[in-house]
């Protein structure tokens, strides 16, 4: 198998790496940066468990490949500190044993990057890509709710 | 209460919205090694041979097992070997593992094995398992090591059979004026956590095994273990961090196994296993299937006279944890109902299905589809408002269960509150059925449940509190954090007792066998519970030692004197006191005279009482209270082409005492979440050679963001007395009565009747044809 050498752009920082061209980004966010936070949770693009966000947009790591990621700007759920977001997890329970957690959040951040003001129909389309198995996912709405509101 | 009952925010929180939180797979060194497995294709197949050559040519790889007699694992009855010899009994199966450097390599390995199968006859179901001339599972049933109260029988696919024999059945039915009966049947269906099952193994050149696993039971890893390989227990040490996602999937002992053969096959190189996500689904256990017939009589006034039930649980190909689940399921098999006549027979079947663990419910949710059916079937027979059958023949206070406990107040809680309750908050009296127009109907359906807990009657739990220097406390506790937040409410109940901030309770959340005082297992809603009384009487360990320094110190007797705000004071002049941070590692005087030293608290807690049950009879004590339960859901039903979309599910649980408000209502809301894709969309779809045809999160469906209806939960608290604060057990209950309700909405909304799982539109049209069929 082909090795290549790349340069990821990671939570504002480059690494010089070298990945297999059939390494996925999240296996390279996980076992070469060690950032664990992207989980697997299917590697098949139906739990969302593992996504982050590349220029912008939420990004399901499994489904793409680290070569694939070369200058984009891209963030794990590292790279996120004390935003309103997580802050709003915490407060609303949004989540139970928290290994969907990330993804969700990732997947958040995006949509309120992208859609400040996204109505309940939006926020729909944007977070039925992702399974939460503990919660009612009524509290992972109110959370993501309050944070538009304050936008 | 300053600290019970308020919505405390988790302990680990913050660390699980920054990526912080780790898991088992979470956790790399290096030279970590990575295990795949090779798994059976087909359910019951003969394995004719394995052709490993082509693997071994693959770079990296350090080691392939497969084809090699293990001792026989499996908790109840030893019928497992933990890689498949000879023949394969479900689709999944281990037939191989490989090692190799990385993921990529095992997996090219793996791929590159040849299983020769010969094809075997299919026992695709209980009820066919239970026919006589059935093709066998286990052709040498009798000669397998067991639990003494494991009762298979030989020649048959039958793993256990429990009896329920109460009252008279015949002066029952001759009690009886209006009889129903039906049968209900669903198949086996995934807990579907998101962190799928993980476990790592390595053993230390003095023997010593490490083990990191994402399990409920890290305790039980470790006296499996050494009790299946004859290996010495003080040298096994399991360790689990934070569990994605439970439900009892992670309570049964498997990959550990795995991962522990690996290791010792490449003299003790650390090896990991993880599963993907179809190698979840298949080859770890699963939720559990079931066949049930149910007969209910009742007087011309709705009081029920006598039950004959029958189970057959489908414990798939190897009854490890199923044989507990079928008696679970025997001992509370009517239901909340007081039946004085009862008979029940239910079997623990083998079939050439993935093998059951423990769900959500253990057993309950799955009875209380059948139960609940039938109570409405008998209601409609009788003429009787459902939710008002339920309400004459709940459960009391006086009243026997089926295994003859008396039940009191504490141990029963009030299940006619719960019900009364449930009126109110889906307005039943509004009538269950609103017409929207000529296409869409709105429909109410209710259920209720209960559950005890059939654990182990020696079962512990123990916990250790140590002081940090500044006066805070280190809650050390064998409780693994599996999602249900309890090591939180661990911290609120010690801060409650010591009357302090609950921010100066550290709570551990990792749990290693050889640190952590052991909790038997983190499942059957028994955390809070069993651990908290074993903190209660740690914190009584440490205030008493407080005091006893305190009192030299302030030359007071010890019980003038009080704890609070991590102070120890008089309790008539609270200014005159010291703060723990003075006494918990000893009062050091000006001179340097020091008196006291290090305080820790140690505490643990045993049920109490506990029995095995009369294998005749049934006859005996299984668990120490119950968790009555009413439930509603609302369904608007397109009756067009049979869609429904989900309006709203209720709850009301008599919880004993409410420990954490937010944290409560998700553990029902949740656990509703769960019941309602249980019942409606979730299950396994076999074929004729028992493959499962849908092991993948897009085949097999999960509720998604959206698809939830309005959850409602109400709480009932009548104190379990004997429980920390009164709470009774409350991870499970959500989920129990889903199935039923939605259930009993649909079928009358339908107009037929719907006796399996899961209710999808297909369901509803197969079961309207049918009856338009018959009126042809």
């Amino acid at each position: 198998m082909a090795l290549q050498q790349i340069t990821l752009h990671v939570n504002g920082e480059d690494h010089n790496l070298t990945v297999r061209s059939a390494d996925t980004l999240l296996f390279v966010l996980r076992e070469k940066l060690g950032l664990t936070g992207s989980k697997p949770g299917c590697l098949n693009g139906d739990c969302g468990a593992c996504t982050v966000n590349v220029d912008g947009w939420p990004m399901k790591s499994c489904l793409m490949l680290a070569i694939e990621a070369v200058g984009k700007q891209v963030t794990t759920i590292e790279g996120l500190h004390n935003t309103p977001i997580q802050q709003a997890f915490v407060e609303e329970f949004a989540f139970q044993c928290g290994y969907c957690t990330p993804g969700f959040i990732m997947n958040c951040h995006s949509l309120i990057e992208q859609h400040p003001d996204a109505d309940g129909q939006t926020i729909k389309e944007w977070l039925e890509s992702n399974i939460c198995r503990c919660t009612s996912y009524i509290e992972i709405e109110k959370a993501v709710k309050s944070v538009l509101r304050k936008d | 209460m300053e600290v019970i009952g308020k919505s405390v925010i988790r302990k680990e929180a913050w660390d699980k919205v920054s990526g912080r939180a780790r898991y088992t797979n979470d956790f790399q060194s290096v030279g970590m090694l990575s295990a795949q497995m090779v798994i059976s294709p087909y359910g019951h197949a003969k394995i004719a041979g394995i052709d490993t050559s082509k693997a071994w040519q693959v770079p990296g790889v350090r080691a392939i097992l497969s084809g090699k007699r293990y001792p026989l694992t499996g908790e109840a009855i030893r019928d497992r070997p933990p890689i498949a010899v000879d023949k394969v009994r479900y689709h999944g199966e281990p037939v191989a593992v490989v090692v190799a450097d990385t993921p990529s390599q095992a997996k090219t390995a793996a791929d590159l094995i040849n299983v020769k199968y010969e094809l075997l006859p299919v026992v695709n179901s209980p009820t066919q398992a239970f026919q006589k001339g059935a093709p066998l599972v286990h052709e040498h049933l009798g000669e397998y090591k067991k639990e003494e109260d494991s009762l298979p029988v030989p020649g048959t696919n039958i793993a256990t059979h429990i009896k329920i024999r109460k009252g008279d059945m015949e002066q029952g039915w001759a009690e009886s004026e209006t009889v129903v009966e039906a049968s209900f049947s669903f198949a086996p269906s995934d807990h579907a956590a998101m962190e799928t099952r993980c476990a790592t193994a390595e053993i230390q050149p003095d023997g010593t095994i490490i083990i990191m696993t994402s399990s409920q039971a890290p305790f039980m890893v470790k006296r499996l273990l050494a009790d299946y390989f004859d290996e010495d227990m003080g040298k096994i040490i399991v360790h689990t961090p934070l569990v994605g996602g439970a439900y009892g999937g992670k309570a049964a002992v498997q990959l550990e196994v795995l991962a522990y053969l690996a290791s010792k096959e490449l003299g003790g190189k650390p090896v990991k296993l993880f599963n993907t996500r179809e190698e979840d689904i298949l080859t770890s256990p699963c939720h559990i299937g079931l066949d049930a017939t149910v007969k209910l009589g009742a007087d011309r006034n709705g009081k029920i006279k006598a039950a004959e039930i029958r189970y057959l649980w489908d414990g798939g190909a190897y009854s490890d944890k199923a044989i507990d689940v079928t008696r679970s399921g025997t001992v509370d098999c009517t239901g909340p109902y007081n039946i004085a006549n009862v008979w029940c027979d239910s079997y623990c079947m083998y079939t050439n299905h993935p093998y059951a663990a423990p769900f959500r419910g253990f057993s309950h949710s799955e009875l209380s589809f059948a139960i609940e059916r039938t109570m409405d079937l008998l209601a409609q027979k009788l003429n009787i408002d459902p939710l008002q059958l339920r309400y004459l023949n709940a459960i009391m206070p006086g009243d026997t269960t089926p295994t003859r406990v008396r039940l009191t107040k504490s141990n029963v809680g009030d299940l006619r509150k719960c019900i009364e309750k449930l009126r109110e908050l889906i307005q039943w009296d509004e009538g269950p059925i609103k017409v929207i127009n000529d296409r869409f109907i709105r429909v109410k359906g209710v259920s209720c449940s209960w559950k005890t807990s059939t654990i182990d009657p020696n079962a512990p739990s123990g916990a250790i509190l140590t002081f940090n220097r500044d006066g805070s406390i280190n809650l050390m506790s064998g409780v693994v954090e599996i999602g249900t937040g309890t090591k939180t409410i661990l911290a609120q109940i010690l801060a409650e007792k010591l009357k302090m901030d609950v921010d100066k309770v550290h709570v551990r959340m990792e749990v290693d066998t050889q640190t952590t005082p052991e909790h038997w297992k983190t499942v059957a809603s028994r955390g809070t519970y069993m651990a908290g009384r074993a903190v209660l009487e740690a914190a009584e360990d440490v205030i008493r030692q407080l005091k006893e320094v305190a009192a030299c110190v302030l030359r007071a007797p010890e019980e003038d004197l009080e704890v609070g705000g991590s102070r120890v004071f008089l309790r008539d002049d609270p200014v005159i006191g010291l703060h723990f941070k003075d006494i918990c590692y000893g009062y050091k005087y000006p001179n340097g005279n020091t008196i006291g030293g290090q305080i820790i608290g140690r505490g643990n807690f045993v049920l109490r009482h506990l029995t095995g049950l009369d294998p005749e009879t049934g006859e005996g004590k299984p668990g120490p209270e119950w968790t009555p339960a009413a439930y509603g859901v609302e369904i608007e039903l397109d009756r067009r082409d049979y869609t429904y979309r989900l309006v709203k599910a209720c709850t009301v649980l008599d919880i004993g005492r409410v420990m954490n408000q937010k944290a409560a209502e998700g553990q029902v809301m949740g656990a509703m979440s769960m019941g309602l894709a249980f019942a409606g969309r979730e299950t396994f779809y076999f074929d004729d050679l028992g493959r499962v045809l849908n092991p993948q999160l897009r085949t097999y469906r999960p509720l998604r963001y959206g698809e939830n209806p309005e959850y409602v939960v109400g709480f009932v608290e009548t104190p379990q007395l004997d429980s920390p604060y009164g709470a009774r057990g409350a991870g499970e209950h959500g989920l129990m009565g889903m199935p039923g309700a939605l259930g009993n909405a649909l079928s009358l909304a339908a107009g037929v009747q719907l006796n399996h799982l899961p209710l999808i539109p297909e369901l509803i049209w197969r079961a309207k044809e049918a009856k338009h069929h018959a009126s042809l």
